[in-house]
């Protein structure tokens, strides 16, 4: 592996969370002794560091592996091979991540009064007294704009914006080395959207936190994010900061993903209606470039497995870039 | 056919849930209209009616669940609001066809594609099941779906998400409906998938000449794809008028806010413009514009409820607000 990858060069906000090489894989079905017939390669060397204070965004189609990695980063997936490393936790073992779910409907217990919700982190961790658990749950739904008086009542009486609040006061209450929003705005309404960002925006600058942004929305995530990896059939196909992939994009998915984007204003134009939009699927994986079958520059050197290149600021996972 | 008389036509239809103590208004004076073969969106946030109008236009809402007050909708030519059950199971399908969110849940998981297409199209169309599975066939192919033989032997879970959203097009489109009414087709898809699916949608409609009502809550696909736009606010339509003029131009105020809350509008990392407050309660709505209290430019005469007024004497273009017409950067 590439060691310069890994090694920061520029000055930058110190390095909390380092993924080497890392695979995931799932067993998929079983033999009559138990032993798994295939896999399904969800992440297939995902290398990246995440750096205090930034948001880093994720944006790949469904089954490239963001949900997986998201998992993965909040300890309930173990990975195959390879390794994560905390900076400030010795040895192995996850660290403290909260995440946000998609749709706070079915991620907030409805039967738990939202001081209760907010404060389950805390309480799972034990050692802690009611009295404290109420007052952090009073000091953290301040800051996301939930009115201490409605600290009693249940998620069914607050609506899908205030309910996502509710989500990320959760996330915010133990003091988190990293939140990972999964998709945050994507179950709620355009109006309810701008606050929710908004507000993410002003917790990271007043409390320094660390996103890491999963959405398919290319537009938050240029809006949201410092840096942005692309994913593609479990590999990060395009690493760099959100102005460099997403304005002037490299790799040749990240570009036909951000045409796919629909735009304000531009009409739709008939062509290349036929082209393959199917990800090819993770059971086998492709020998050399895994873009090779929807490439459209698909030239001699593909058919060699293709390693990312470039250097910490950006790099790119074709050969056809260098 | 009659080519110039709308194929769907609304007008200023009110209808509400009864509920226990105060009624759930849900739709206030609607009023819009679909010419033949063209593409009109809806737009709006949950709760603004766009999903009930929709299922009203088929009238798929359970029956004696709600209560239409006032107005009018008629399809075709015929008043739906009126049509007796055994009228309806012949339009739907027929002539007017309506493609769902999530086709997952639209199609029968323990039956195959094909035995699912086989029965709408042998249902609509008195002809035999040979003739049937070719014309399957036929209209998978259409959907550029490389192998639809293969299609039609497999059930709904052997099927990507994108792959089973063009088997709910290709059986939208068996009969030939003249309106098609698609309810968030493209909200459960990849981005890539998204315009594949859409390009299919409209070249198939190009074709046979079909309208079609795009429900959505994405405001950049409603700039792509439609050829008019109606906003719709708690139940009421607030903005219309042809995509680009709404779009490049919006004169409500609730239309200006959604375009300005968009990520895309302003600088990465400035804070975006948001509407302030919440959409109001459907069971109580305020007296007048519903929208005078999120409004930054409420006025006293806002107490008042205002007329969807043309702007600039131009018939398609309209606006219910009760603020002068003002030309926006």
């Amino acid at each position: 592996m590439n060691s310069a990858v890994f090694q920061p060069i520029t000055p930058m906000a110190p390095t909390i969370l380092q993924l080497n090489d890392v695979h995931v894989r799932f067993p998929v079905s079983n033999d009559w002794l138990g032993r798994p017939r295939g896999y399904a390669h969800a992440l297939n060397g995902i290398d990246l560091q995440v750096r205090a204070g930034e948001t880093l965004g994720i944006v790949g189609e469904s089954g490239c592996g963001k949900s997986t990695l998201a998992q993965l980063l909040m300890g309930l997936v173990p990975p195959s091979s390879g390794g994560l490393n905390w900076a400030n936790r010795s040895g192995e073992g996850s660290s403290n991540v909260q995440i946000v779910f998609q749709d706070p409907q079915s991620s907030l217990d409805p039967r738990l009064p939202i001081w209760r919700i907010i404060t389950e982190p805390l309480y799972a961790r034990g050692h802690v007294s009611h009295a404290q658990m109420r007052d952090v749950a009073a000091r953290v739904a301040a800051q996301v704009g939930i009115r201490p008086e409605y600290l009693d009542r249940f998620p069914h009486q607050f609506s899908g914006g205030q309910r996502q609040r509710i989500a990320i006061a959760r996330a915010l209450s133990s003091d988190p080395d990293i939140i990972v929003l999964d998709e945050p705005t994507s179950a709620l309404d355009i109006s309810v959207q701008a606050q929710i960002l908004n507000l993410l925006a002003e917790l990271q600058s007043a409390r320094n936190l660390t996103y890491i942004l999963i959405s398919h929305n290319v537009s938050v995530v240029r809006h949201m994010a410092d840096r942005v990896a692309v994913m593609y059939l479990g590999q990060i196909v395009e690493l760099g900061s959100a102005a460099q992939v997403l304005d002037e994009p490299r790799h040749p998915y990240t570009r036909l993903l951000l045409e796919a984007v629909p735009r304000l204003g531009v009409p739709l134009h008939d062509e290349q209606v036929a082209a393959p939009t199917e990800l090819p699927g993770n059971r086998r994986l492709p020998n050399g470039c895994f873009f090779r079958e929807r490439c459209n520059l698909c030239t001699v050197g593909c058919e060699k497995p293709q390693a990312l290149l470039g250097d910490e600021q950006q790099c790119v996972r074709c050969h056809l870039q260098d | 056919m009659h080519a110039s008389s709308p194929v769907l036509s609304i007008d200023n239809l009110s209808l509400e849930f009864p509920a226990y103590k105060n009624n759930v208004k849900a739709l206030n004076g609607v009023s819009l209209h679909v010419n033949p073969g063209e593409i009109v969106g809806i737009v709006g946030e949950s709760g603004s009616g766009k999903s009930v109008t929709a299922m009203l236009s088929m009238r798929l809402l359970p029956e004696r669940s709600y209560r239409i007050t006032a107005g009018s909708l008629s399809m075709l030519g015929r008043d739906m609001l009126a049509a007796p059950e055994k009228e309806l199971l012949t339009i739907r399908g027929r002539d007017a066809a309506m493609i769902f969110q999530e086709p997952m849940t639209a199609l029968n998981p323990t039956r195959r594609i094909g035995r699912q297409m086989l029965d709408v199209i042998i249902h609509h169309q008195k002809i035999s099941v040979a003739q049937a599975r070719l014309k399957a066939i036929a209209l998978l192919r259409d959907m550029h779906i490389a192998s639809p033989e293969q299609v039609l032997d497999s059930y709904p879970f052997e099927l990507s998400g994108g792959m089973r959203q063009r088997v709910m097009i290709a059986l939208a489109f068996s009969c030939e409906p003249q309106l098609l009414i698609a309810d968030e087709p493209t909200t459960a898809l990849d981005v890539t998938v998204q315009r594949q699916v859409l390009l299919l949608l409209r070249e198939k409609a190009r074709q046979r000449g079909t309208a079609i009502l795009l429900i959505t809550h994405d405001m950049a696909l409603v700039s792509q794809f439609c050829d008019r736009v109606y906003v719709m606010y708690t139940g009421a339509v607030v903005e219309e008028g042809r995509t680009a003029d709404v779009m490049g131009s919006p004169q409500h105020p609730y239309t200006q806010g959604l375009l300005s809350g968009l990520p895309e509008m302003v600088e990465p990392g400035q804070p975006l413009l948001t509407i302030p407050g919440q959409v109001p309660n459907l069971a109580s709505l305020p007296v007048g514009c519903t929208f005078q209290e999120r409004c930054t430019y409420a006025m006293p005469v806002c107490a008042k409820r205002p007329n969807l007024n043309t702007i600039n004497g131009n018939d398609q273009r309209k606006s219910a607000c009760w603020l002068p017409v003002k030309e926006l950067s």
